[in-house]
C-alpha cells in the first residue's frame, strides 16, 4: 500500500494510559497501552462496551489528553502528559450519533471545512462537494437538511464533509451503529469505494465485528477495562473487499480469532459488571 | 465517560479526601470570579452616588441599606409582612394547582373536552393578570379574596399549558406496554398519567410561582394593605429611600425561597429523574 | 387523511370550540344581566361590553370609532417595542457570551441571579425614583422584565448545544469567532425564539401594570382609570384588546421564527 507513494497519517501509540479524575473517582480508562497504525491502512479497533476505544480516539483528536505514554503522528509528538495538540483538519472525527450542522444543509455542511479554513472558494468548495455527490451517487441533495434525510444518507454525507478536507487521518467512531443490515452493506460500499479512490488512515471503531474483519487491514481487539490490546490480527484477504469473501474459509476462521478474543474479554467484562451493580 | 465514572462513584472516599474537595469546590477559580464581580458592583454603586452621577445620586448608599435591612430585621413588623405575602402566595398559588392540574389533565386526555374548551382558554390566557384587578375588586367580597384571585390567575394558565404538554408528551409505548401488561383504564392514569407528566407539572409550577411573585408584588402596591409589595411602595410615598432597597432584596430572596422549596419538592417526588 | 375527513375533522373542532366560547358567553350574561346574582351585581354583562366596544358615542368616550381607543392602544405598543427590542437585543447577547465564555458566565452569573428573581414590578419606585420622566421608568421596568426572561432562555439555548456540534467545528478547522456564528448562534436560536415569546408575554404584563401604578395614558393605565369612573364595560373590552394584542404579538415573534429556522419547520414538516 505504501511501496513508493508517501502517504502521511502513520501513527504511533507508545504506552499511552488514560486515569480520568485521579483525585477523585479514579477510573484507569486504558493502560499502558501501544500499537501501530501504517499511513494509509484501515485499522479496525473493537472491544467491550466501555472500554476505553473513545478514549483513545479522543486523544489522538485532540479532544482529550492523557495520562502517560506519547502519540506520534509521522514522526511529531502530538499527545503527552505535557503536550496535548488541538483538534485539527489532519485527524478528522465522524461521531457515532451523527454532527452534521442541523441548521445547515447538506451543501453547506460538505463546504464547510475548506471554506471556514480558507483553503478553497465557495465556487471551488461547491463544485468539489458536488463532484464527491456525483461520484457517490448523492446528488440532487443538495438543499436539503439533514433531518430531511434518512439516516444512512446523513452518515454518508457526514463521511463526506470529513473527506474533502482530505485529512491524513480519518477516525470514524461507530458510524454504522443503528443502521440495519442492509443498510450497511451500502456503507461499506461506499467507504470501500472512498477509500481506494484515495487512500489514507482510518481508524474505525466498532462492535460489529463482520464489519471490522470486512473492512480493516488490521483488526486490534482491546480488553475490558482498564483497556490494553489484547490481540492485533492482521486481514490478509484480497483487496479490494467483496461481500463474497465473507464466505471463504480464511474469513471464517479470521472471524473465529477475532470472536473468541473479543467473547472472553465480553464475559469478563459483563461479570465485571454485574459485581458492580450488586 | 457516564458510562465508566456512573459506576466508579461508588467506591468509598475517606472523610479527609472529601472535605478537601468540597473546600476545593467551594474556592474555586468560578466563585472567586463571582464574588469580584459583586464586591465591584458594590463598589461602583458606592462610587456612583459620591460622584453625585445625574440621576443615579438618588440611589441610597450601600451602607444605609444594609442598616435598615439590619433595623428591620429584628422588628416583628418586617417580618408580618413577610407573613402576609406568603400566605397570599400560597393559597393563589395552591389554588392554582388544585383546579388547574386535573383541567390540564382532562384537556390532554380527551380530545373531545380540549375541543370545547381550550379555545376559550386560548382566548383569555393572553389577557395580563394585572388587568384583572378591577373586575376581581368587583367581584370578590374582600380584598383579600381578590389579590388570592390574582395570584391564582398568574400561576394557573400557565400550569394548565405545562400539563396539557406533559401529558401529549408521554410516549404512547408506555401505555400500550401497560396495557398487555393487563392494566385497566384507572391504572393507566394513576400509574402512568399521572408520574410520567410529573415532570411537566414540576415545570409549570417552578414557572407559574416566578409569575405569581410577580402578579403578587404588582396587586400589593396596587390595591393590598401590608405585604412586601405594600410596604416598598409606601417606603417610596414616604421618600424612605434605603428601605426601597431593602423591600425589593426582601421581595427577590422571599421568591428565591419559594422557588428553592419547589424544586426540592420536585428531587422528592420524582427520584427518577437524575437531572432536575 | 383524505381531505375530505380533514375538512370534517375542521369543522367539527370549530363547532365545538364557538359552542365552548357561548357557553361562556351565555352563563356570563345569565349571571350578571338576568338572574343578577349577589356576586355578579357589579360585573358588566357581555351585550353592554360588546354595546360599548362598537358604539359611536360611547359613554367612557373610547370605543373601536374613537380615536383615544387607538392613542391608548398606540402608547402601550410602543413601550412595549422600544422596551422588548432593548431586552432582546441586550438579553441575547449577553445569554451567548454566557454561554460561549467560562470566564464570562463566571463574573456575570451570580449578579443576574440576584437580580433576576426580583419581580420587575418591585423595580418601579426605584425606577421611579433615577429615571427621568415616569416614561421611562415604565419602559425600564417592562425591559427588566423581558430582559432577564431572554437572558435565561438563550443561556440555556447555548447549553444546550450538543458538544459534538463542537468538537466537529473545530474538527474541521473554525477558528472560535466562526465556531460562534457557525455553532453558537444557530444551535441556540430554537431556545433563543421560545425565550423571546416568553419575554414577549412578560413585556405585556409587566407594563400593564407599570402603566396602572406609576403611567399616564395607555391600555393599562384607562383600565384602571374606567374602573375609577366606573366604566365598568370598558374596563372589559380594554382587558379583551390586551389579550388580542398579545396574541398577535407572540404570533408574530413565532412567524419571525420560523423564517429564520427554516431547518425547523422543514423538519416538522410546516
Amino acid at each position: 500500500m505504501t511501496e513508493g507513494m508517501q502517504i502521511p497519517g502513520a501513527i504511533s501509540i507508545r504506552h499511552v494510559s488514560k486515569i480520568y479524575d485521579p483525585e477523585g473517582v479514579h477510573v484507569e480508562a486504558m493502560r499502558d497501552c501501544t500499537f501501530d497504525i501504517a499511513a494509509g491502512e484501515f485499522t479496525v479497533i473493537v472491544g467491550p462496551s466501555g472500554c476505553g476505544k473513545t478514549t483513545l480516539l479522543n486523544a489522538v483528536a485532540g479532544f482529550d489528553n492523557i495520562t502517560a505514554g506519547e502519540i506520534y503522528l509521522d514522526g511529531e509528538l502530538i499527545s503527552s502528559t505535557k503536550y496535548q495538540i488541538q483538534p485539527n483538519v489532519d485527524r478528522m472525527v465522524v461521531f457515532q450519533n451523527g454532527a452534521l450542522f442541523p441548521w445547515k444543509t447538506v451543501m453547506q455542511n460538505i463546504t464547510y471545512g475548506p471554506i471556514v479554513q480558507g483553503r478553497m472558494s465557495k465556487m471551488d468548495a461547491q463544485a468539489k462537494a458536488r463532484e464527491m455527490l456525483e461520484l457517490v451517487c448523492l446528488n440532487g441533495l443538495e438543499d436539503k437538511y439533514p433531518e430531511e434525510l434518512s439516516s444512512g444518507v446523513q452518515r454518508r454525507v457526514e463521511i463526506l464533509r470529513a473527506l474533502i478536507n482530505e485529512p491524513r487521518v480519518v477516525m470514524l467512531d461507530e458510524p454504522f451503529r443503528g443502521l440495519d443490515a442492509v443498510a450497511k452493506t451500502v456503507m461499506h460500499e461506499f467507504l470501500m469505494q472512498l477509500f481506494c479512490a484515495s487512500p489514507r488512515t482510518m481508524f474505525f471503531i466498532t462492535h460489529d465485528l463482520d464489519e471490522a474483519i470486512f473492512l480493516g487491514h488490521k483488526v486490534v481487539i482491546m480488553t475490558t477495562r482498564p483497556a490494553q490490546i489484547k490481540k492485533i490480527v492482521t486481514v490478509d484477504l484480497p483487496w479490494p473487499r467483496r461481500h463474497s469473501v465473507m464466505n471463504s474459509k480464511r474469513y471464517i476462521d479470521l472471524k473465529r480469532e477475532v470472536l473468541d478474543a473479543v467473547h472472553e474479554e465480553a464475559k469478563k467484562a459483563f461479570e465485571a459488571g454485574e459485581r458492580e451493580m450488586a | 465517560m457516564s458510562e465508566i465514572t456512573s459506576v466508579a462513584r461508588r467506591r468509598a472516599k475517606s472523610t479527609s479526601a472529601r472535605l478537601k474537595t468540597v473546600l476545593k469546590n467551594l474556592f474555586n477559580l468560578g466563585n472567586l470570579r463571582g464574588l469580584c464581580a459583586i464586591v465591584v458592583f458594590v463598589a461602583l454603586w458606592q462610587l456612583v452616588i459620591y460622584l453625585q452621577i445625574p440621576y443615579l445620586k438618588n440611589l441610597p448608599y450601600p451602607r444605609a441599606v444594609a442598616h435598615d435591612a439590619a433595623g428591620a430585621a429584628v422588628t416583628s413588623d418586617y417580618w408580618i409582612h413577610w407573613g402576609l405575602s406568603l400566605m397570599r402566595i400560597f393559597i393563589g398559588f395552591i389554588a392554582a394547582q388544585v383546579i388547574g392540574i386535573p383541567l390540564g389533565l382532562a384537556m390532554g386526555i380527551s380530545r373531545t373536552f380540549k375541543q370545547f374548551s381550550f379555545p376559550l382558554f386560548e382566548i383569555l390566557r393572553p389577557i395580563p393578570p394585572i388587568a384583572w384587578i378591577p373586575l376581581a375588586i368587583l367581584f370578590w367580597p374582600t380584598r383579600e379574596l381578590s389579590i388570592y384571585f390574582l395570584v391564582f390567575i398568574g400561576a394557573f394558565y400557565i400550569q394548565v399549558i405545562n400539563v396539557i404538554q406533559g401529558v401529549s408528551n408521554i410516549s404512547v409505548s408506555l401505555k400500550w406496554a401497560a396495557f398487555s401488561l393487563g392494566a385497566k383504564p384507572g391504572d393507566i392514569f394513576w400509574r402512568i398519567l399521572l408520574p410520567g407528566s410529573l415532570p411537566s407539572i414540576i415545570t409549570g409550577m417552578t414557572v407559574g410561582m416566578g409569575v405569581a411573585w410577580n402578579v403578587l408584588i404588582a396587586a400589593e402596591m396596587i390595591a393590598a394593605k401590608g405585604g412586601l409589595g405594600r410596604t416598598t411602595w409606601e417606603s417610596y410615598t414616604n421618600h424612605n429611600i434605603p428601605f426601597i432597597v431593602v423591600g425589593m432584596v426582601s421581595i427577590g430572596l422571599a421568591g428565591s425561597l419559594c422557588s428553592a422549596l419547589l424544586r426540592w419538592l420536585g428531587k422528592q417526588a420524582m427520584p427518577w429523574t437524575k437531572k432536575f | 387523511m383524505p381531505s375530505s375527513t380533514k375538512s370534517a375533522s375542521f369543522c367539527i373542532q370549530l363547532f365545538r370550540a364557538l359552542v365552548g366560547i357561548a357557553l361562556f358567553l351565555i352563563l356570563w350574561e345569565l349571571f350578571t344581566a338576568i338572574l343578577h346574582l349577589p356576586r355578579f351585581k357589579l360585573l358588566p354583562n357581555p351585550v353592554s361590553v360588546v354595546k360599548e366596544w362598537v358604539s359611536f358615542a360611547p359613554v367612557s368616550g373610547r370605543s373601536i370609532f374613537t380615536a383615544e381607543y387607538y392613542l391608548d392602544m398606540l402608547y402601550s405598543i410602543a413601550r412595549v417595542l422600544i422596551a422588548f427590542s432593548l431586552a432582546t437585543v441586550l438579553g441575547v447577547s449577553l445569554g451567548l457570551m454566557m454561554g460561549w465564555s467560562r470566564i464570562f458566565y463566571d463574573f456575570s452569573f451570580p449578579l443576574v441571579e440576584i437580580f433576576r428573581p426580583m419581580p420587575p414590578i418591585s423595580w418601579i419606585p426605584l425606577a421611579v425614583l433615577i429615571l427621568p420622566g415616569v416614561e421611562v421608568s415604565v419602559v425600564f421596568v417592562t425591559f427588566i422584565a423581558a430582559f432577564f426572561a431572554t437572558v435565561l432562555n438563550t443561556l440555556l439555548g447555548v447549553l444546550s448545544i450538543d458538544k459534538n456540534y463542537f468538537l466537529a467545528a473545530r474538527c474541521l478547522g473554525s477558528k472560535p469567532t466562526q465556531v460562534f456564528m457557525n455553532v453558537v448562534v444557530p444551535g441556540a436560536l430554537p431556545f433563543i425564539f421560545t425565550g423571546l415569546q416568553i419575554a414577549m408575554g412578560i413585556a405585556w404584563l409587566s407594563l400593564v401594570a407599570g402603566e396602572i401604578i406609576a403611567g399616564q395614558r395607555g391600555l393599562g393605565y384607562a383600565i384602571y382609570e374606567g374602573y375609577s369612573l366606573f366604566q365598568n364595560d370598558q374596563v372589559v373590552y380594554y382587558m379583551l384588546t390586551l389579550g388580542i394584542l398579545g396574541f398577535i404579538s407572540s404570533a408574530g415573534i413565532r412567524a419571525v421564527g420560523r423564517k429564520l429556522m427554516t431547518w425547523e419547520a422543514r423538519r416538522r414538516g410546516i
